[in-house]
């Protein structure tokens, strides 16, 4: 057993990690003031990508991505969570799901997703379908060679900036053991096709700069060959290629809490009180022992999870155990590293507020908390007729 | 243009550094250990002159430990070619460390060699001058850009008074100063190749150099913890402090 990164993991660690350090970390202030990225600065963080050869790190290299496995892509998630996600969405990380694509599909999506030439989002959560994705109840009808799509879409991130979505809609009904079904299918739909309509979302507590979206279709209108695999195949899919988004949750959180972690123990040598380094207080001190102890212990996991993908094994469980406890830990984390700064930590001179607000969207989306519960434990149970 | 850069691991510029307990050094136990940064600076140089059409190959030098071969590997990963370690464990002081590149230069044949103008663990500021003095070659330290010129290398060079340049007849040892260019990031193609460039690993002995310390550190110690300012009333009561207390007028 080798912990150890090798030359080539360590190298990636370090360059993500100053980039990150250097062109993002300046701006986040004023984006966090301001709400958004303005395009033309989005644009330059991703020539800047792309001119590193690290944009599209995720995809295989035969089309034109980084060919990072799932291990170097979990190390640079993590080195990329110490960022806001509103800068660090520029970094494009095109979804995995893309290289499902076939024929023509791969010249419009995936080369284009991969270049930067076109972004995409992924369009699954409804407002009446959360965690229960299956009870969606957009739909696409076929008509002619075409599908007709129907229904909205909430909580769609980053579809503002989006060129097109990857959108998940109910294709009809069928009889499965476990009784009547939705047969979900995947299209890819192009931002300004008739009958779509993008709009701005929700004002939300965590990643200010980084918009959700509702996405309303209407009779919207695509052709056969715009829907993604097969009629009916759309979790199947999701199943094959989506299943590391939340491995990427765990990692961000492993960045974030270790920035806020670097921060709080730095205060802890520089702050005085009662003449002397704050950090000389247990009740300092034993907090810094605690929020470094589970922020390696969720490093661990997270980067076992994403080994365990490497070796082509089953990892459903390692991955919900590692967004799971990352994500708790990160909010635990950085609501400590708040209290060791005292009053200073709630201000939004410094980035620990941020750091602790936007924690808390980590247990809720990519599956909350309690459906990776749910997933741990089925998968526990089953086995022994539970 | 063969060029050979000479690049040492030391500790990172982020470390706050301790004096080890029996006082011999400085400890470097699970201490994060980085490029020299104005070596990564002489890297940068060496690739912009290969992106330009004038150097033909870089050559990554490192001189230490085996982990050195990281070191090499990062200045692979920016775009060097290719990386020779000289492994020890002993101490290598400047002098040996010109020795051993004077050495590699030889077998080599390298028409520049790019080093930091110093290694900011010891700040010797040496090896440079005296890797030019033992080949016999024409020196430009303290860069702050390099232009070829014919056969000719024109240096600018960051000396007290401003900016001299200086004209070099190659080869010639070039030392790089902060202000020469910004280092690029390694790139992820870059990363990637650098793990199949070849790293030749040699030995002082197979170089025939002795590197045996000709100086030996006695004790290494904290500065002294500077002591807080005082605010005074009056100018004659400052002038009366700085003449009795101070005595240094």
């Amino acid at each position: 057993m080798d912990f150890g990164l090798s030359q080539e993991q360590q190298l990636v660690v370090d360059t993500v990690r100053r980039f990150v350090e250097d062109e993002l970390y300046p701006l986040e202030a004023e984006v966090e003031r301001r709400g958004f990225v303005p395009r033309e600065l989005g644009r330059e963080i991703q020539r800047k990508v792309i001119a590193l050869g690290f944009y599209a790190p995720n995809i295989p290299q035969e089309f034109g991505g980084g060919g990072l496995d799932h291990l170097g892509f979990t190390l640079l998630e993590r080195e990329l969570g110490r960022a806001a996600m509103a800068l660090t969405v520029w970094w494009g990380r095109p979804s995995n799901i893309l290289c499902a694509c076939e024929g023509e599909q791969r010249e419009r999506y995936l080369l284009p997703a991969t270049r930067g030439d076109k972004i995409d989002a992924l369009a699954m959560t409804e407002p009446g379908a959360g965690s229960d994705v299956r009870g969606m109840s957009c739909t696409a009808r076929q008509a002619g060679g075409d599908w007709v799509i129907n229904g909205t879409k909430h909580f769609i991130s980053h579809a503002d900036i989006a060129d097109f979505v990857i959108l998940f809609a109910a294709t009809g009904e069928e009889e499965t053991r476990s009784g009547r079904k939705k047969r979900i299918s995947c299209f890819l739909v192009d931002r300004g096709t008739p009958g779509f309509e993008i709009r701005p979302g929700y004002n939300a507590v965590s990643h200010r700069g980084y918009h959700n979206c509702i996405l309303s279709f209407s009779d919207c209108r695509v052709p056969a060959s715009q829907m993604l695999g097969g009629e009916g195949e759309g979790f199947a899919l999701a199943n094959a290629w989506l299943h590391a988004t939340r491995l990427t949750v765990a990692a961000m959180c492993v960045g974030r809490a270790r920035r806020a972690f670097d921060l709080a123990l730095r205060y802890a040598v520089e702050r005085r009180q009662f003449g002397q380094q704050i950090g000389k207080f247990q009740g300092v001190s034993f907090k810094l022992a605690d929020m470094s102890t589970e922020i390696d212990a969720a490093d661990y996991l997270t980067l076992a999870a994403a080994w365990q993908l490497d070796q082509g094994r089953k990892a459903d469980r390692p991955i919900a155990e590692a967004k799971l406890f990352a994500s708790e830990m990160l909010a635990r984390v950085t609501d400590a590293a708040l209290q060791i700064y005292g009053g200073m930590g709630l201000m939004e001179d410094l980035p620990l507020e941020r750091l602790w607000r936007d924690a808390r969207v980590e247990r809720i989306w990519e599956g909350t908390s309690e459906i990776q519960r749910h997933i741990i434990s089925r998968d526990l149970l089953r086995p022994l007729g539970g | 243009m063969k060029v050979l850069v000479a690049v040492k691991r030391v500790i990172d510029f982020n470390v706050k550094v301790r004096v080890k307990a029996d006082k011999t050094g400085v400890e470097t136990a699970n201490v994060k250990m980085s490029m020299n940064p104005f070596d990564e600076i002489g890297v940068e140089e060496a690739i912009r002159l290969k992106e330009a059409g004038i150097a033909t190959e870089i050559i990554a030098v490192s001189l230490g430990v085996a982990q050195c071969q990281e070191t090499i590997r990062t200045a692979l990963a920016m775009g060097a070619d290719r990386g020779i370690l000289v492994q020890s464990d002993a101490e290598l002081q400047p002098l040996a460390v010109a020795k051993l590149l004077k050495a590699i230069v030889e077998k080599e044949k390298p028409e520049l060699c790019i080093l930091g103008k110093q290694a900011i663990d010891d700040d010797c500021n040496q090896t440079g001058q005296m890797l030019a003095a033992l080949l016999g070659w024409a020196q430009g330290t303290f860069a702050s850009k390099v232009k070829r010129e014919g056969d000719r290398l024109l240096v600018t060079r960051e000396v007290d008074g401003g900016l001299e340049t200086v004209k070099l007849k190659l080869p010639a040892v070039v030392t790089t100063d902060l202000r020469l260019n910004e280092p690029r990031y390694a790139s992820l193609p870059n990363i990637m190749k650098a793990k199949k460039k070849p790293i030749e690993t040699l030995t002082p002995e197979q170089l025939g150099v002795d590197v045996a310390p000709r100086l030996v550190t006695l004790k290494v110690e904290e500065p002294p913890k500077r002591q807080g300012g005082r605010k005074v009333a009056s100018v004659a009561e400052l002038v009366d402090k700085l003449r009795n207390e101070a005595r240094v007028i």
